[in-house]
């Protein structure tokens, strides 16, 4: 899970920069890249999930 | 290639940011102060020395290959094109900083700056991997930040590359603007300090079977309040000097940033000080610290952007921010930071540069900011992760068990900071 989570991280950036080149428009154009924000922010959540050591474990 | 022109600077903003920079080491020596403070007394001669050595190893780096990548604004550099529009993605300079005495004021200042800027982001996860992180791989994780991920986002940040002509490509404000290195400097150092805690793993006896995480707490307040204040002139340094290198802001703007960097790091303490006090009783000395540095990591993206009353919010809502944060990674998610770096530095960078976007006014300016936020998150945190964890296959990341109970000064320097003291019996190992 936290190598999955991290590789969704960059495909909302290029969703970002697609924003960029695809919408002209202001408000579409910010709608996508927020949607970019949010799927950087999802893959961040189960990259950070991924990563919970169990508790008591001696690194 | 693209070699655009950069606007000439005058002798007095020559000899003003010149002297900026030679005070913008300071910034350095806070944030090393308050790294060893916030450890363990019986690594605090390991951290110190670390924090030394990896100043040194990134400026040697950077000079041997990445300045190289990050390229001049005035120099040539890497494009592609896409969708009609030029992409400029990476420098390309001259190895060992070959005809940089022929290079513009403005270039050298500039390189001058990249310079320094680049060993504070090396500091940054070394603080975060403190009482566990070898000395050796605390130095290769500075080698790779200057020679590749610093660079690269430097150049599109601060020399023409493609985040800082999202204005003229795109119509979007003046471009991605980062005059104090919030994303390029901290944001990057606070991803870099994430990997490096996912990839070297939590302090023995930090997260117990049962039960709370255990308390850790630094050693040394005094080292890090002190390191505070030294911060706090580094930080006018680096946020001035980017003015007027990044912005080409007249001499007269620059005591409104100075006013708009102390007022940030002070609505911070402030902020910082009054939830800690509500949460537990009494302020907390090292959380307020992180909140402090926090303001003052703020305050890179925005000081030079907006007025004094949001530079004063931006400072509130960090210093808000970041205590709550650190309790939150610490105790809900087992990152065991104990700089705080992520929360001071990454998650507080991240607020500064999007708040700089909504008080800055400019047309399009927010969505710019967004976009660079989009590419540190996105990007950045992948790479460093990636490089870190191949890094590791070859320069083991986390001392040994028994390195890690007896100290790291014992064990890497074989000596410690304070060798009349007696130390005591670490009651977290059970």
């Amino acid at each position: 899970m936290k190598y999955a989570g991290l590789l969704v991280m960059p495909a909302g950036f290029f969703l970002c920069v697609a924003a960029l080149v695809l919408f002209p428009a202001p408000a579409s154009r910010t709608a996508f890249v927020f949607c970019g924000l949010a799927v950087e922010a999802l893959g961040l959540v189960v990259a950070v999930r991924g990563h919970i050591e169990p508790r008591g474990d001696a690194n | 290639m693209n070699s655009p022109l950069s606007p000439v600077v005058s002798e007095a903003a020559f000899a003003v940011t010149l002297v900026l920079l030679i005070l913008a080491p300071l910034a350095i020596a806070g944030v090393a102060l308050i790294n060893a403070g916030l450890g363990r007394s019986r690594s605090a001669a390991q951290a110190l020395l670390g924090n030394v050595a990896i100043f040194a190893v990134a400026a040697i780096v950077f000079v041997l290959v990445g300045a190289t990548f990050t390229g001049l604004s005035d120099g040539p550099s890497h494009l592609f094109h896409l969708a009609g529009k030029s992409w400029n993605w990476l420098g390309e300079g001259s190895f060992f900083l070959a005809g940089f005495s022929t290079a513009s004021p403005q270039s050298q200042l500039a390189l001058l700056y990249e310079f320094l800027a680049v060993a504070l982001a090396a500091l940054i996860p070394w603080g975060s991997g403190a009482d566990r992180l070898r000395l050796a791989a605390g130095c290769a994780v500075a080698a790779v930040l200057a020679a590749l991920v610093f660079p690269l986002f430097a150049h599109w940040v601060w020399a023409g590359g493609w985040l800082a002509q999202l204005g003229t490509n795109f119509g979007l404000g003046s471009g991605f603007l980062d005059p104090g290195g919030a994303a390029t400097v901290h944001v990057l150092g606070g991803l870099s300090a994430v990997a490096v805690v996912w990839v070297t793993g939590s302090r023995r006896g930090k997260f117990p079977k049962e039960g709370f995480s255990t308390a850790m707490p630094g050693h040394n307040a005094a080292y890090i309040l002190f390191g505070c204040l030294i911060a706090l002139v580094g930080w006018l340094a680096f946020n001035l000097a980017g003015q007027l290198l990044w912005l080409h802001a007249p001499l007269t703007a620059l005591p409104l940033t100075a006013i708009n960097t102390v007022l940030a790091a002070s609505g911070a303490l402030a902020a910082t000080f009054t939830v800690t006090r509500i949460r537990f009783g009494k302020p907390d000395a090292s959380l307020c610290a992180n909140g402090w540095l926090a303001g003052l990591v703020a305050s890179s993206a925005s000081a030079a952007l907006v007025s004094p009353l949001p530079a004063l919010f931006i400072g509130v809502v960090a210093g808000v921010i970041t205590p709550l944060l650190v309790e939150l990674l610490e105790l809900a998610v087992s990152i065991d930071d104990p700089s705080g770096a992520i929360s001071a530095h990454a998650v507080s960078g991240l607020w500064g540069l999007a708040a700089a976007g909504i008080f800055a006014g400019a047309s399009g300016q927010f969505l710019a900011q967004l976009i660079g936020i989009a590419a540190s998150l996105g990007l950045i945190l992948p790479l460093v992760y990636l490089l870190f964890w191949l890094l590791n296959r070859a320069v083991p990341f986390r001392v040994d068990a028994d390195g890690e109970r007896i100290g790291m000064d014992l064990h890497e320097l074989g000596g410690g900071a304070y060798p009349e003291f007696v130390i005591h019996r670490d009651e977290s190992y059970r």
